[in-house]
């Protein structure tokens, strides 16, 4: 049988720092991307000339649902006109792809190490 | 099994009570998710299009009918609070355990947030129609999640009595709102043939879209978290889960079906309400005040539930010195895990007063998407370590290891959809994950004991 492991007992001020840090770590993860500014958002097309429902060439059926859900068409065309960028910039796809992966494959490494630890303890040394 | 903790005093060891059944499990899935359906979903439109929402719908229906069939077997043999959680923490280890259990309390803690917010902004909607405009939001956000976190504190078999009625009331709703939509006379109320268009930005679009097509039915796995307090894991589990995979099929193909029909899908695409806008549209009051009702409900029991599954991932990492181990107490008279209950509830209010929320859903589809990736590479591990008929399983699913490896592929496209909007969110999130990791391993690990964390009757693991 491995020899148990006796772990430490936390006091009660390390647990209290222990939450607050994870906390603090959240907090600042939802921060980061409004600082980089970077998330693609649909973006309006600017300077175009005031809409109207003819220049939007809506079905009347089209346009007599805008017009129920309380639109009229220059407020109808700020959504009309709004478009998604999808365009894929390589190099951030793959740092992208690398740290997904490059986690993964750490914790399966660290996690497995620790879990031989785990069943050694339980079950003894094979 | 280790489902007893300390008690308040510390002295005595109790453990959570065995009440709930197989009503309670759908109440608890489908009571979180349905919210998604009146809300949420829809912003899938917006990435890709009405087609390619409905396309969203199915290829993530796939993706979670894998999840459902994998965590029925899973859960279903290790059946303890904290679910995912307990069952990495016996096939993959510790630190993967870790990463679970913050997976779920970040998912439900940041959805909990979201479904708050959501009453409060009905209950201005609400009051603008009755003529009284500009009202407060932000105490009926601290009121919803106060109450509701009194609610779970107080017992679990009420807290999911009570979603089970205000879920059933709500997918009613849907149901009744479909019929009212007149569905067998095409062009009467609904004019799919002239709103719907093909797809505005390709198939691009469509892999876009199924990042937020994860609201159709992002939280069903939370099913697992009850594991320690149903009285047959065995039976429940897998039943609730897959009734409510099912019941959530059809709301989520209705609710396309509806608002798809009667609204453009431009503006479909950045409705907050549109369950409630299309019963608006049909110009029924009845129907209005219902789909109103309706969505609050949805909201609130996807909070309530939200709670329940965050304390109890929460509950399991304190219990397991993971996380601080004055988290891991069961309250003597209730039986609940109340410190974990109180401790979410400043942390969900703090989330909902942000102001971002779209990092915030954001962070919580990511959480899911990542336990996803996890139980993909936990099945295959499951079967490997303990093939079937090397231990006792309550629920042996199909098809292994097939839904395995579709889990994992569809999991590439959402992280690739993901990508495609919020890539720096992307990137920041993995940051946290992988910044707690490396805490977790030099800071709290030497905390833990490492023989308790394998708690199941099973004989050693084939390769350990």
């Amino acid at each position: 049988m491995a020899k148990e492991y006796i772990p430490e007992k936390q006091s009660g001020i390390g647990q209290i720092i222990d939450s607050i840090f994870i906390l603090v770590l959240v907090y600042v993860s939802l921060y980061i991307p409004l600082l980089m500014k970077a998330d693609a958002a649909a973006e309006a097309a600017a300077d175009a000339p005031k809409p109207t429902w003819e220049s939007l060439q809506l079905s009347p059926v089209v346009q007599e649902q805008w017009v129920k859900l309380g639109y009229d068409a220059e407020k109808a065309a700020a959504l009309i006109n709004s478009k998604f960028d999808y365009t894929i910039d390589p190099m951030m796809l793959l740092l992208t792809a690398g740290i997904i992966i490059a986690y993964f494959v750490f914790m399966l490494k660290a996690s497995d190490k620790e879990y031989r630890e785990v069943i050694s303890e339980k079950f003894g040394d094979k | 099994m280790s489902n007893a903790s300390t008690s308040a005093a510390g002295s005595e060891r109790i453990s959570m009570l065995k009440v709930l059944n197989p009503f309670h499990i759908w109440a608890l899935g489908v009571g979180i998710v349905l919210v998604g359906e009146f809300m949420g979903w829809n912003f899938s439109v917006a990435k890709g299009g009405a087609y390619g929402s409905l396309i969203a719908c199915w290829v993530i229906g796939l993706l979670y009918t894998c999840v459902a069939m994998i965590d029925s077997e899973v859960t279903s043999t290790v059946a303890a609070a904290g679910g995912q959680y307990t069952q990495a923490k016996h096939i993959i280890g510790p630190l993967m355990a870790f990463n679970v259990g913050l997976y779920l309390v970040m998912a439900y803690t940041m959805l909990e947030a979201a479904d708050a917010l959501v009453v409060g902004d009905l209950m201005k909607s609400g009051a603008a129609a009755l003529g009284y405009m500009d009202l407060e939001t932000k105490p009926f956000v601290v009121f919803t999640i106060a109450f509701l976190a009194w609610l779970n504190y107080r017992g679990v078999f009420m807290t999911l009595t009570v979603n089970f009625v205000i879920t059933l009331i709500a997918f009613l709703a849907i149901l009744v709102l479909f019929i009212g939509v007149d569905p067998t006379h095409s062009g009467t109320i609904l004019k799919h043939k002239e709103l719907l268009t093909d797809l505005p930005y390709g198939w691009i679009g469509v892999i876009a879209s199924f990042q937020f097509g994860m609201w159709y039915y992002l939280g069903i796995e939370g099913t697992c978290q009850a594991a320690e307090e149903v009285r047959s894991a065995g039976r429940s589990i897998p039943l609730g889960t897959m009734g409510g995979m099912m019941t959530l099929l059809v709301a989520a193909t209705l609710t396309w079906f509806i608002c798809t029909g009667l609204m453009p899908w431009q503006y479909l695409g950045q409705a907050i309400t549109p369950l409630y806008d299309a019963a608006t549209l049909v110009g029924n009051t009845n129907l209005q005040i219902l789909l109103f009702v309706a969505t609050i409900f949805s909201a609130v029991a996807s909070a309530n539930g939200c709670i329940n599954d965050a304390s109890r991932a929460w509950f399991s990492l304190g219990r397991d010195r993971y996380m601080p181990s004055f988290f891991g107490a069961i309250h003597p008279k209730y039986r609940t895990p109340y410190r974990a209950i109180i401790f979410l509830i400043p942390i969900a209010v703090s989330f909902a007063f942000t102001g971002l929320l779209d990092q915030v859903i954001t962070f919580s589809i990511l959480s899911g998407l990542l336990g996803y990736t996890f139980m993909s590479i936990n099945m295959v591990k499951f079967r490997k370590m303990w093939p079937l008929g090397s231990i006792k399983r309550g629920y042996v699913h199909p098809l292994h290891p097939f839904p395995a490896i579709t889990l994992f592929a569809l999991c590439v496209s959402v992280y690739f959809a993901t990508f495609l909007g919020y890539g720096s969110t992307l990137l920041s999130i993995m940051g946290f994950y992988i910044v707690a990791s490396i805490w977790f391993t030099i800071r709290r690990y030497k905390f833990v004991k490492r023989g308790d964390q394998f708690t199941m009757p099973w004989p050693r693991p084939e390769g350990y």
